[in-house]
C-alpha cells in the first residue's frame, strides 16, 4: 500500500531508517565532528557577545523611555518601536552591506581611513545587539516599573545617590522581575544567531550546510544542527531557572 | 501626465545631485516590490491560518492533558520552539533530497522540491508550535465560573469548548496573537534565502543587479514597516473590539462631577 503511493522506496535494499545506515551517518557527523565543534562556538561567542550588547542598549533604552524628559521619552519609543517593525535579517544585511558602505564613503571623503572590510562577526554582533536591546529595553522598563516607588523614594531619602539607589535598590530587584522576560529574549536571541550564516559569517549553520552540501547529506547535517541548538536552549532553560531561583529567595510564589 | 514628468525629474534631480539613494530606480522597481509583498504576505498569512487551524486541537489537547498526546504535542512544540526557522527551513528544503524514498515519492515532483511549498510547511509548523503553546495558556485561564456556569446550563463538553472555553480564550489570547502575527513576518523573510522573491529577496535581487548597497534593503525595510503598522492597527481596533470590557474606563473630565463644596 505505501509502496504503492511512493512513501516507500521502490528499491528495498535502501529503507530510510537503516540501522547499518544510521551508524553510517553517525560516524560522518563524528568526521566533522571538528569544525561542527567551531561552528558552535563561534554561534555561542556571538551570542553571548550580543547578549551583553543588548543589555547596555537595553538599560539605556528604559532609562530613555522612563526619562522625564520627553523629547528622550520620544527617542526612547522611537527606538523600540522601529526594531519591533523590521525584520532582524533586513537590519542585519542593511548594517552589514549598507554599513560597509558608508564607512567607506566616509573614509573616502574624509581621507582618514582606505577600504575597510566589515567583518561578519561584528556587524553580526552589533545588529543583534541593536535589535535585541530594543527587547531588553521593554523588559527592563516594565521591571522598574514593577519596584515600588515608595522603595525609591524611601532610598533617596535615607540619603543614597543615584548610583547606590541603582545598585542597591532597582537593580536587584529588576533582575528578579524581568527575568522571565529575559530568558525569553536570551532564547529568541539564540536561535536568531543562526540569520548570521545568511550574511556569511561561519558559524553553526554555515560550517554544518558546507559539509552537508559537499557530501549530500544535508538532511542529517541540518538534523545535527538542530540537536545542537536544542541543547544549547535547553541548558540555557535550566541555568536561567537556576537563576531565578537564587533571585526569587523570599519571594511568595503562587 | 505633465505633473507626473515633473515629479520624475524632480526625483532624477534629486537623486543624482544631493541624495545618497538613487530613488528612480526605487520608482521603476516598485512594481517589483509590491510582487515581492505579495509573496511575502500570502506565506505569511496562509502559514498563520493553517498553523492556527493546526494549533487550536494541539492546544485543547495539551489544556486538558491527554494522556500520552500531550507528551507527544509537547515534544513538537519544544522541538520547533528551540530551534531557528532557519534551520527548520534548509532541513525541509535542501536535507530532504537526500532520501531516496522522498524523492521517488509523488510528494517530491509538486510540492517538496519547490521553494514555495518548503518554506510554507516550515512557517506553518513553527507558528503552530508557538500558537498552540499560548493558546493552551490562554484555555487553562479559563475562570473556573464560565466552565460551571455552562455545566448548570447542561452543555456537552463539546459545546462548552465551542461556545464558552473557545471564545474567551481566543479573546485572551489576542495580545500574544499580535506578537506571533508579527514575528511571523519577521520570520518570513527568510524565504529571500531559499531562493523565493519574497520583499526581502526583491531587495537583495536589485541590490545584486546594480551593486548597491542601500537601496534595495531600504525600501524592503520601508514596506516591512508599513505592513507591521497595518497589522498593529488592526490589532489594536481588534482589541478595543474584542477586549473593550477589559479596559481601563475613561472618565471625561468635564462630565465628572464637581466635588461638592
Amino acid at each position: 500500500m505505501l509502496s504503492q503511493w511512493g512513501l516507500v522506496s521502490q528499491a528495498p535494499a535502501a529503507p530510510v531508517l537503516d540501522p547499518q545506515d544510521w551508524t553510517r551517518l553517525m560516524d560522518l557527523i563524528f568526521e566533522y565532528r571538528q569544525i561542527l565543534i567551531e561552528g558552535t562556538m563561534v554561534t555561542i561567542s556571538l551570542a553571548i557577545l550580543s547578549l551583553v550588547l543588548s543589555v547596555l542598549f537595553g538599560l539605556v533604552g528604559a532609562f530613555a523611555k522612563l526619562s522625564p524628559s520627553r523629547g528622550i521619552r520620544r527617542m526612547g519609543n522611537l527606538y523600540t518601536t522601529f526594531i519591533r517593525s523590521v525584520p532582524e535579517l533586513v537590519l542585519m544585511m542593511l548594517i552589514f552591506y549598507g554599513g560597509q558602505a558608508m564607512l567607506n564613503d566616509i573614509g573616502q571623503a574624509t581621507g582618514l581611513w582606505g577600504y575597510l572590510d566589515v567583518n561578519q562577526f561584528i556587524a553580526g554582533v552589533l545588529t543583534l545587539g541593536f535589535i535585541f536591546g530594543a527587547y531588553m529595553a521593554e523588559t527592563f522598563r516594565g521591571a522598574i516599573l514593577a519596584i515600588p516607588s515608595g522603595q525609591i523614594e524611601a532610598a533617596k531619602s535615607v540619603g543614597m545617590n543615584p548610583r547606590q539607589v541603582f545598585a542597591l535598590v532597582t537593580w536587584p530587584q529588576m533582575v528578579r522581575y524581568a527575568l522571565p522576560s529575559f530568558t525569553n529574549n536570551w532564547l529568541v536571541l539564540v536561535k536568531a544567531t543562526a540569520l548570521v550564516s545568511v550574511i556569511g559569517l561561519h558559524d553553526l549553520v554555515w560550517n554544518a550546510f558546507s559539509a552537508g552540501r559537499s557530501n549530500h547529506k544535508l538532511f542529517t547535517f541540518m538534523f545535527a544542527v538542530l540537536v545542537i541548538y536544542l541543547i544549547i536552549t535547553a541548558i540555557s532553560d535550566l541555568v536561567l531557572r537556576w537563576v531565578d531561583r537564587k533571585y526569587s529567595v523570599g519571594e511568595r510564589r503562587a | 501626465m505633465e505633473n507626473e514628468r515633473s515629479f520624475l525629474e524632480y526625483l532624477r534631480d534629486f537623486s543624482e545631485t544631493s541624495s545618497p539613494l538613487d530613488f528612480v530606480l526605487i520608482y521603476d522597481n516598485l512594481g517589483k516590490f509590491f510582487e515581492g509583498a505579495l509573496v511575502t504576505l500570502q506565506l505569511t498569512f496562509l502559514a498563520l491560518f493553517i498553523g492556527g487551524l493546526i494549533a487550536i486541537p494541539l492546544a485543547i489537547a495539551r489544556a486538558y492533558r491527554k494522556p500520552g498526546l500531550n507528551q507527544v504535542i509537547w515534544g513538537y512544540t519544544y522541538a520547533f520552539r528551540g530551534t531557528p526557522l532557519l534551520v527548520q527551513t534548509y532541513l525541509l528544503y535542501f536535507g530532504l533530497g537526500q532520501f531516496e524514498a522522498v524523492r521517488t515519492s509523488f510528494l517530491w515532483d509538486p510540492i517538496l522540491s519547490d521553494p514555495w511549498w518548503c518554506v510554507l510547511i516550515a512557517f506553518t509548523l513553527n507558528t503552530a508550535a508557538y500558537t498552540t503553546e499560548f493558546l493552551r495558556g490562554a484555555i487553562e485561564t479559563t475562570p473556573k465560573g464560565e466552565i460551571e456556569a455552562a455545566k448548570a446550563c447542561g452543555m456537552s463538553p463539546l459545546t462548552r469548548m465551542r461556545l464558552v472555553e473557545l471564545p474567551s480564550a481566543f479573546r485572551r489570547a489576542l495580545p500574544a496573537y499580535s506578537n506571533e502575527v508579527i514575528f511571523t513576518l519577521h520570520g518570513s523573510v527568510i524565504a529571500s534565502t531559499v531562493t523565493l522573491q519574497d520583499l526581502l529577496g526583491v531587495g537583495r535581487w536589485l541590490n545584486g543587479r546594480y551593486y548597491l548597497a542601500y537601496e534595495g534593503f531600504v525600501t524592503a525595510m520601508l514596506f516591512y514597516m508599513a505592513i507591521v503598522f497595518l497589522i498593529s492597527l488592526g490589532f489594536k481596533y481588534a482589541e478595543r473590539r474584542y477586549l473593550g470590557h477589559l479596559q481601563p474606563r475613561e472618565v471625561d473630565p468635564s462630565e465628572r462631577a464637581p466635588i461638592a463644596a
